[in-house]
C-alpha cells in the first residue's frame, strides 16, 4: 500500500467542519464521495500516516480518506 | 492481574480516611518514541533494525532511539552512530523529525486529557496521570490504562506502556517493567513481590554512581534499599538517601502537577553542542553571543530578569565543569549577560584543552516588574538598551531570527544558530 496525497474539494460548515465532497485523484479523475459513515482519529499502518479519517462511500464502495494537518491522502493499492 | 482498590472499594473496608491516602496514578511511555514514529511513517523500514541519530556533521551523532529489532542487536541509546552499526551491520539509520515527535506528545496528551487534568509530563514521551477521581467515570486504574494504550495504538499507531500504582514512583517502575504495549499493576498489596526483587538501578534517580554506592554497601535490590534503616542511607548518600528509602516504600507522595499549572521559572538556560571544538576567544565570545541573545530573549518573553549568570564548559574530553557569577542588578539584555558570562569565563578557562559545548544560564530570577535597587549613574543606559532588544525581538518576530544579528556573528556561520527555536525545551525534573 501506497501514501498517495490527493486533491480534495471539501465544504466548511458553519460549526467548524471540514466535510469532504470530492476526491481529485492523481490521474486528473474526480470521484464524488456520495457518504461519510464515520470520522475519527486513526493511523494508517498500511500508508503510513496519522490524521482524522473519514470513512468514505464512493459508487457504493467504500474507502478511508485521511486528513494529515493540512494535507489528504489515501491508501492506494499502486 | 489484580486492580488496585478503587475509591470506593477502600472506603467501604476502611474508612473515609483511607479514601484520601490511596491515589491511583498511571505513567504512560511512549514505546521506543522516535523510532516507533519513523516506522509508522516508513512502513518499509518497519522490518528493519532502525536506529534515529543525530547528525554526524554537527557532531551529534548519537543513538537517540532504536526499535526493538535493532535493541536485540545490543543497539542502545547514547552510543555513537559508528559504535552502533558495528554491532548491527543493516542498521537503518535516520534523521529525526522533532516537529513530528511533538505533534504525536501532543496528541498522546490529548488523549489523556479525556481521563483527567492532572497530567505531568517527564520529557517528550512519558507522563504521569492522576486519575484517582476518574476512576468513578471510567473504572479502576487497570482499565482506564488498557483504554489510554488502545486508543494510542488505534490512534497514533504507536505503541505505550502503562504502570499503574498508588504512587508516581512506583508507576514509572511499573511502565518499565512490561514493554512494548503493556499495563502493569503494582498496587499497595503486591508491590513487594513485583518491585522489591528488582536491581535498586531500576528506581528513578538511581544512577550509575549512586548504584556503585549502594553496591559497595550490599544494597543491589530496591527491597535491599526499602529495608536498609534511613538513617544508614542519609550517612552514606546524604538527603538522598531518605529520599530513595521513601521511594523504595512506597511512600513517595509527590503530587501529579495539574494539567493548568505553571510552575514558576527558577532560571533560563541554553547550550550548544558546536560543530567544530571551539579553540580561541574569538571563538566562544561568538558562541556567547549567541546563547546571551537567546537567553535573554526567552527571559524577555516570560517577563523575566536574572541577577546570576552561571556557564557551563564541556571540553573536548568531556570533562564538565560549571561557574558562576552575580550582576550588581537584574537584567534581561543580551549585552550584559554576554559580558558577565565572558568574564566568568576568562577568569575559569586556561584553553589547557579545546571545548566542545558551552551553555548559558540565568538564574535567580525575578519578575520584570519587581522593585530594584536604582542607580544614579547608568539606569537610563540600561533602560535604553532594554527597549533596544524589545525592538530587536519584534523584529525579529516579524522578519526571523537572523534579520537581525550582532557583527561578531558573522564572522563564522558555523557558529552562529538560533537556538530559541531550534532547540525544544522539555520538562525534566521530578521534584517541582
Amino acid at each position: 500500500m501506497a501514501k498517495v496525497f490527493v486533491e480534495v474539494i471539501a465544504k466548511f460548515t458553519k460549526d467548524g467542519k471540514k466535510v469532504p465532497l470530492i476526491i481529485k485523484w492523481e490521474d486528473g479523475r474526480s470521484f464524488d464521495i456520495d457518504r461519510i459513515t464515520d470520522i475519527r482519529r486513526a493511523a494508517s499502518l498500511k500508508a503510513g500516516g496519522q490524521g482524522i479519517r473519514y470513512r468514505c462511500r464512493i459508487n457504493g464502495r467504500e474507502t478511508y480518506l485521511w486528513l494529515e494537518e493540512d494535507k489528504w491522502f489515501v491508501e492506494s493499492k499502486t | 492481574m489484580a486492580a488496585l482498590p478503587g475509591p470506593e472499594n477502600v472506603m467501604d473496608l476502611k474508612g473515609t480516611a483511607i479514601l484520601n491516602m490511596t491515589r491511583v496514578i498511571l505513567h504512560s511511555d511512549l514505546n521506543n518514541f522516535y523510532a516507533s514514529v519513523e516506522c509508522l511513517y516508513n512502513p518499509e523500514i518497519r522490518s528493519h533494525p532502525v536506529a534515529v541519530c543525530g547528525s554526524q556533521s554537527t557532531r551529534h551523532g548519537i543513538v537517540l532511539a532504536k526499535n526493538n529489532i535493532a535493541k536485540q542487536f545490543g543497539v542502545k541509546t547514547g552510543e555513537a552512530i559508528w559504535e552502533a552499526r558495528s554491532k548491527c551491520p543493516g542498521l537503518v539509520v535516520v534523521r529525526p523529525n522533532y516537529m513530528q515527535y511533538l505533534r504525536f506528545s501532543m496528541l498522546a496528551r490529548k488523549i489523556y486529557e479525556n481521563y483527567t487534568n492532572l497530567i505531568e509530563a517527564f520529557g517528550i514521551d512519558e507522563n504521569w496521570l492522576d486519575v484517582t477521581e476518574s476512576t468513578r467515570l471510567f473504572g479502576s486504574g487497570e482499565k482506564i490504562a488498557d483504554e489510554i494504550r488502545r486508543r494510542i495504538r488505534y490512534e497514533l499507531g504507536v505503541t505505550a506502556s502503562v504502570g499503574v500504582s498508588f504512587n508516581k514512583v512506583f508507576a514509572k517502575l511499573g511502565s518499565d517493567m512490561k514493554k512494548p504495549d503493556a499495563t502493569t499493576v503494582i498496587s499497595p498489596d503486591n508491590y513487594k513481590e513485583k518491585v522489591w526483587g528488582l536491581p535498586a538501578s531500576d528506581m528513578i534517580y538511581v544512577g550509575p554512581s549512586t548504584r556503585r554506592k549502594l553496591a559497595a554497601v550490599g544494597i543491589n535490590t530496591i527491597g535491599d534499599l526499602a529495608c536498609a534503616p534511613p538513617g544508614f542511607l542519609e550517612k552514606h548518600l546524604g538527603q538522598w538517601g531518605r529520599t530513595l528509602w521513601i521511594f523504595a516504600n512506597g511512600y513517595d507522595d509527590s503530587p501529579v502537577t495539574r494539567l493548568d499549572f505553571q510552575p514558576c521559572v527558577k532560571g533560563v538556560g541554553n547550550s550548544l553542542t558546536t560543530p567544530r571544538d571551539l579553540c580561541t576567544d574569538e571563538d566562544v565570545r561568538i558562541l556567547t553571543y549567541v546563547l546571551a541573545d537567546s537567553v535573554a530573549e526567552r527571559l524577555r518573553r516570560h517577563h523575566l530578569k536574572g541577577r546570576t549568570v552561571q556557564i557551563c564548559i564541556r571540553s573536548s574530553d568531556l570533562a564538565f565543569i560549571e561557574r558562576q557569577g552575580q550582576l550588581s542588578h537584574y537584567t534581561c539584555t543580551s549585552s550584559e549577560i554576554a559580558e558577565k558570562a565572558l568574564e566568568i569565563f576568562a577568569n575559569s578557562w586556561d584553553w589547557s584543552k579545546n571545548i566542545r559545548m558551552l551553555g548559558i544560564r540565568v538564574t535567580n530570577v525575578v519578575a520584570e516588574n519587581e522593585c530594584g535597587q536604582l542607580s544614579f549613574f547608568d539606569d537610563e543606559k540600561r533602560l535604553r538598551r532594554e527597549q533596544l532588544e524589545n525592538s530587536i525581538d519584534r523584529i525579529r518576530s516579524r522578519f526571523g531570527h537572523y534579520s537581525v544579528q550582532r557583527a561578531v556573528l558573522l564572522k563564522s556561520g558555523e557558529l552562529n544558530a538560533n537556538p530559541v527555536e531550534e532547540n525544544v525545551i522539555h520538562p525534566v525534573s521530578f521534584f517541582r
